[in-house]
């Protein structure tokens, strides 16, 4: 079927199939791969079943470490009856047409948690098509009903001892009428979605340095470019002489773009060092002039205004007025940078049929149309070879393509005379903007004289992340853009009178979406607000949030599970002498996923402190690879607690003042606490477990520091002593 | 010229004395599985073995590693490294897999040492590995699997 040969007409990768770092360089020749496979079944554009008995299946979605190449197979693989260990993933190439994210609408791109949620029904679907086809060539070919035929773990076979391999039957199968309407499975008779144990799809490649990320991409006659970007936001490019530079052994060309200076060389290090060498002058004049205690003192000045209002229920004015009592806290919230393992970085290479990109690819629809906008051709004359990305937590889905419109500025300024590996080093990742905002919230509850909610007003400042983006239609409503408030606007907790308002400040740092985005931080003061609320009515902070969930079933949910599994009535163990320990809970819904979090806590005399235990329960619907739900839980309690726990981006005059992982510590091993996950059994359809585990850590963690201690934070990261 | 010992092979590389170990191995030799994190010793994902200590191989000039012998994430083998590779992998420890490198090859020169590490072990030994996507839990417990593997209570083979 031609339409083999279509799918794969650029940048096959094979997970679990590609050689080792020897073969670097001529793996990326699919035109030739795929007109040398053996007859296929490739009735869509998700599934290819070859006649070596091979079932390849072709992601859609960025492999970032989330386990979306192992969650789309299963799905697909589910409904074919395939045998796990025939299944395989291959990068989908970009084309919104086949591929876009149907959250999203005609765009093709990774993010929000949503992978699973889109996929689910499309790649069974696809699946089952694929088993009806094998099962229609089977019934042909053994003149039986097809009716009458079974299939399981790759395997066809019939009552009277007949047999076929998917793969004995693939070609015939290819002749066979494809269904519109294919039968899907009834939930009780899956056999791979959840599945306590189902391997990782990656994880062979991942553990013997195999893997292909974008910095491992090596092409012929490939020149590795380091750029030199302005100190400070907003800043640009004056003059630069860069003589000293061209004389560093290896370096080939020094090209101005609009991002700075870059410096093409043989190699990483002489492009670095040709960069350093660099003599460069830079317009100031339009620079960012705040650092961040500027920012702050006029944040908190928003903070007394009325802002543009994002929810309103009731009349919040007169519930405080009726109050027996009202808390009322403002809470800070730095910039934050992504910090992924795999520093930025995108390779690109123009031909006559237009321009080939290789990246960590999470919004394949943007990136062409912006790096198409740079060469002057159409989006789709750009290719893109989707590689696994060395993880991202939202930073290589930029609506303005940072990287890969510099990664093509460099290509047009050389002429397209090599293709080129662009490379920021770690601190050009870490000062090279798109941070998760700093954000200032105030909270005020009203209660009444028993301690129930009677008012709760929360206002927001923060830069927006979605104004001014192609986003922003969809995002931005009344200007209230969703991300900033999410989670408090939606406020779960029943309450008759409540008011949330916002503030965007416009400035010239650039900010972006951080795993989970705006429950980041509203995740943060919510819960960490209802536990006060908890304690001043002198309630469990359990039972209290329970009692205000009769409409959030889901929410009450998790919460239970996650009691019960932490033994929240149970006393908690003493800690050592002069030690304190408490014990604290968290809840949040993100992405359509409900995630609850208990934390156990030793607070030391010296005011340090150690989070001992986490418990978490989680409900994402129909849970698809369970062990992957466990491991993103543990991945994103980890990932909130670095936060929490140490890491901030501050700048001074529109400088970031971090640059490695000395100034920007992260959490190491010896932070991460003991973690136990539990899944709530659903018949729900699926959602996402990318980022729902996040927001609920921070909250948990500080609840618990308070039980301990008594002491309410409400700067992060934390500092007790 | 300089010589290398990479893997139990010699290589001659034309690279500048104060070149670092990890841009002579990705960028001269295609050894990719070392990977770049950090470049300041930071992040432990460019770890490699020199004679068989756990070294990063960002900050360490290529003069430097004289006669020295290195192991890569490529050419990691023996005992340890077989039960911390089937261990990676029963229990799925990788997500990104990026830092993973440099994990497998500092969780293998702590078995080489204590085969059967405590957790405070564990957390000593890799301190310097940072994983972004916090696989910790599963790197502590996986670590505990291949002291198991190599007392001979499970099985040291790589799933296909």
């Amino acid at each position: 079927m031609d339409k083999t040969v279509e799918i794969s007409r650029r940048g096959l990768l094979k997970a679990g199939a590609l050689g080792g770092m020897l073969v670097v360089g001529f793996q990326w020749s699919g035109k030739s791969r795929a007109a040398a496979m053996p007859a296929s079944l490739a009735p869509n554009a998700f599934v290819r079943i070859a006649s070596d008995n091979s079932v390849t299946i072709i992601a859609k979605h960025l492999e970032m470490g989330q386990g979306s190449y192992t969650g789309l197979a299963t799905i697909l693989a589910e409904e074919l009856d395939a045998d796990w260990r025939q299944v395989m993933v291959e990068a989908a190439p970009a084309d919104a047409k086949r591929y876009n994210n149907l959250m999203w609408g005609p765009t093709q791109g990774t993010g929000g948690s949503s992978a699973m949620a889109n996929s689910w029904k499309q790649l069974r679907q696809a699946g089952a098509t694929a088993r009806a086809m094998l099962v229609a060539a089977a019934a042909q070919q053994w003149q039986v009903p097809a009716a009458e035929i079974a299939v399981a773990q790759g395997k066809l076979s019939h009552a009277s001892g007949k047999q076929a391999s998917f793969g004995d039957l693939a070609a015939l199968a290819a002749t066979m009428e494809v269904p519109k309407e294919p039968k899907l499975k009834d939930p009780k008779d899956f056999k791979l979605i959840g599945k306590q144990k189902l391997p990782r799809k990656d994880s062979k490649d991942k553990i013997t340095g195999r893997a292909q990320f974008t910095q491992d991409v090596k092409l012929p006659g490939m020149l590795t470019a380091v750029v030199a970007h302005p100190p400070r936001f907003g800043a640009k490019l004056k003059s630069f002489d860069a003589t000293t530079a061209k004389q560093v052994k290896g370096v080939v060309e020094v090209v101005a773009i609009p991002s700075g200076v870059a410096v093409l060389a043989h190699g990483f290090w002489a492009a670095k060092k040709g960069r350093d060498a660099l003599k460069l002058e830079w317009d100031e004049t339009a620079a960012v002039p705040q650092g961040t205690p500027e920012l702050v003192a006029q944040y908190r000045a928003l903070l007394d205004q009325p802002g543009a209002v994002a929810s309103k229920t009731g009349d919040v004015v007169e519930a405080f007025k009726g109050a027996a009592k009202v808390l009322k806290a403002d809470y800070y919230f730095p910039y934050l940078a992504h910090a992924a393992m795999e520093p930025l970085n995108c390779v690109m290479r123009q031909d006559k049929d237009g321009v080939e990109v290789w990246n960590g690819e999470q919004m394949q629809t943007v990136d062409q149309a912006m790096i198409a906008s740079v060469f002057g051709i159409k989006p789709e004359q750009v290719s893109i070879n989707m590689l696994y990305a060395g993880g991202s937590f939202g930073r290589r889905a930029n609506p303005a393509s940072d990287y890969p419109m510099e990664c093509a500025h460099i290509v047009k300024a050389t002429a397209g005379r090599h293709p080129v590996k662009l490379v920021w080093t770690r601190e050009d990742d870490m000062r090279g903007g798109y941070y998760r905002p700093l954000y200032l919230h105030r909270v005020e509850v009203a209660l009444d004289a028993g301690g129930q909610l009677l008012g709760w007003r929360q206002r927001v400042v923060g830069q927006s992340i979605m104004t001014g983006t192609p986003f922003e239609a969809f995002g931005v409503k009344d200007g209230v853009d969703a991300t900033s408030v999410e989670g408090a606007s939606d406020l779960p907790y029943a309450v008759a009178n409540l008011q949330v308002d916002l503030h965007s400040p416009r400035l010239g740092v650039p900010v972006l979406w951080w795993r989970s985005v705006g429950h980041t931080h509203t995740g943060y003061a919510v819960e960490t607000m209802i536990d006060e609320a908890a304690k001043a009515a002198g309630r469990d902070p359990v039972a209290y949030r329970l009692a205000l969930l009769d409409k959030h079933p889901r929410h009450a949910g998790v919460l239970k599970l996650v009691a019960e599994k932490a033994g929240w009535n149970q006393p908690l163990k003493a800690g050592k002498k002069g030690e304190k320990r408490g014990r604290g809970v968290a809840v949040v819904e993100s992405f359509g996923t409900f995630v609850a979090e208990v934390a156990e806590v030793t607070v030391r005399p010296d005011g340090s402190y150690k989070v001992d235990r986490v418990v978490c329960a989680v409900d994402c619907g129909i849970a698809i690879n369970p062990d992957v739900i466990r491991a993103q839980m543990e991945g994103g309690i980890g990932f909130g607690l670095s936060a929490a726990m140490h890491s901030a981006i501050t700048l001074k005059s529109g400088a970031v003042e971090q640059s490695n992982f000395h100034d920007y510590p992260v959490l190491r091993i010896g932070d991460m606490p003991r973690i136990e996950v539990h899944i709530l059994p659903s018949d729900a359809a699926p959602r996402g477990v990318g980022e729902p585990g996040v927001p609920p850590i921070a909250p948990a963690v500080a609840n618990a520091i308070a039980a301990a201690t008594g002491k309410r934070l409400y700067d992060l990261p934390f500092k007790l002593s | 010229m300089l010589k290398l010992s990479i893997n139990g092979k010699t290589h001659e590389v034309d690279a500048d004395a104060d070149t670092p170990l990890l841009w002579v191995l990705r960028d001269e030799l295609g050894y990719t599985g070392t990977k770049y994190g950090c470049g300041m010793a930071l992040c432990g994902a460019c770890t490699v073995l020199l004679n068989g200590q756990p070294t990063r191989s960002c900050s360490l000039p290529v003069s430097a590693v004289g006669k020295g012998k290195v192991t890569t994430i490529e050419g990691i083998s023996g005992a340890p490294a077989r039960a911390v590779q089937a261990a990676w992998q029963k229990l799925d420890v990788v997500q990104c897999g990026y830092c993973q490198s440099g994990q497998i090859v500092a969780a293998t020169a702590l078995l080489a040492q204590k085969p059967k590490p405590t957790n405070a072990d564990i957390d000593a030994a890799m301190s310097g590995n940072v994983c972004r996507c916090a696989t910790y839990h599963r790197i502590r417990a996986a670590i505990h699997e291949a002291s198991a593997i190599m007392a001979g209570k499970a099985s040291d083979k790589l799933e296909a």
